[in-house]
């Protein structure tokens, strides 16, 4: 039997990989993908945590985690699109124009 | 012990393919690296006994939201992509933020304690089936939110389309039809 905290410890290296990714890259896109990584850390962490409660709250969340992941997809990769006919970039440290 | 095993392999699996994910100089790596990720996520799902969650997990994410980061990647400059610089300027300082707060969630886990139990132990989950007991959980207590997830994608349907659409032709047949009523204005 595999203890919860094993689970915890994973979603918690993987949030903090994230984290990171998303701090650390240029890529708007990768960005992105980085804010995958911590939405699945934190599936895993309430997948895990429901199992060991007995229980189905947390993995019916999921389904509504996933459901604003795709939508988070689809728009924010839409806005990037946007960009990158306007402003012919991908990387957020060109898109400065606030800058004063 | 076989479990235990499972579990370790896939933990390894997934930690290294995020770190090379956040590192790959090629995004379209960084993309399939994800993918295997989500792949072994789905296997951890399976030993939670979570099996109809994994098929969702690879279905949407892996088959739909992966497939779109592709694309837009494809839409993107890759070739400049590939020589430039990875990181922003102030990365060591972003390497040491996230550390710290990696170490600081480390440090809370032990403090964790379990709540109350609830109605579904596993027993009952496997009797009934995964999918069937998952349903009757999201059609009665969360009938409300289910609905509302639905019109979420609804409006992320409507919002894609909106930003995606290249209105350059509707602007110049606008810029057309200013001249055109412009022009007989001017010569009145």
């Amino acid at each position: 039997m595999i203890p919860l905290s094993w689970y915890m410890v994973l979603a918690t290296i993987l949030f903090s990989i994230g984290i990171y990714g998303f701090l650390v890259r240029r890529n708007i896109i990768i960005m992105f993908l980085s804010i995958e990584l911590m939405l699945n850390a934190v599936n895993l962490n309430l997948v895990a945590m429901s199992h060991y409660l007995d229980s189905l709250r947390g993995q019916s969340f999921i389904l509504f985690i996933i459901t604003v992941a795709a939508a988070e997809a689809a728009i924010g990769l839409g806005l990037v699109i946007v960009l990158f006919r306007n402003k012919k970039t991908v990387y957020v440290d060109h898109i400065n124009e606030l800058k004063g | 012990m076989l479990s235990q095993l499972i579990f370790l392999y896939c933990a390894l699996v997934i930690i290294s393919t995020a770190l090379l994910a956040v590192r790959f100089h090629n995004p379209v790596y960084s993309v399939l690296s994800v993918l295997v990720l989500f792949f072994h996520i789905a296997g951890l799902y399976l030993l939670l006994n979570a099996e109809f969650l994994a098929a969702i997990q690879i279905i949407v994410y892996a088959g739909g939201i992966l497939i779109l980061y592709l694309f837009v990647l494809f839409l993107v400059n890759l070739r400049q992509e590939i020589k430039s610089q990875r990181f922003v300027a102030h990365h060591r300082l972003s390497t040491v933020v996230s550390i710290i707060l990696g170490l600081s969630l480390l440090a809370i886990i032990p403090y964790f304690k379990l709540g109350a139990k609830g109605n579904y132990p596993v027993a009952r989950i496997e009797q009934l089936t995964h999918t069937k007991a998952i349903a009757m959980e999201l059609y009665s207590t969360f009938i409300l939110p289910f609905e509302l997830a639905g019109l979420i994608l609804l409006i992320a349907v409507v919002g894609g389309l909106v930003l995606a659409r290249n209105d350059k032709e509707e602007t110049a047949d606008d810029v057309r039809d200013s001249t055109a009523t412009a022009t007989p204005e001017v010569q009145k």
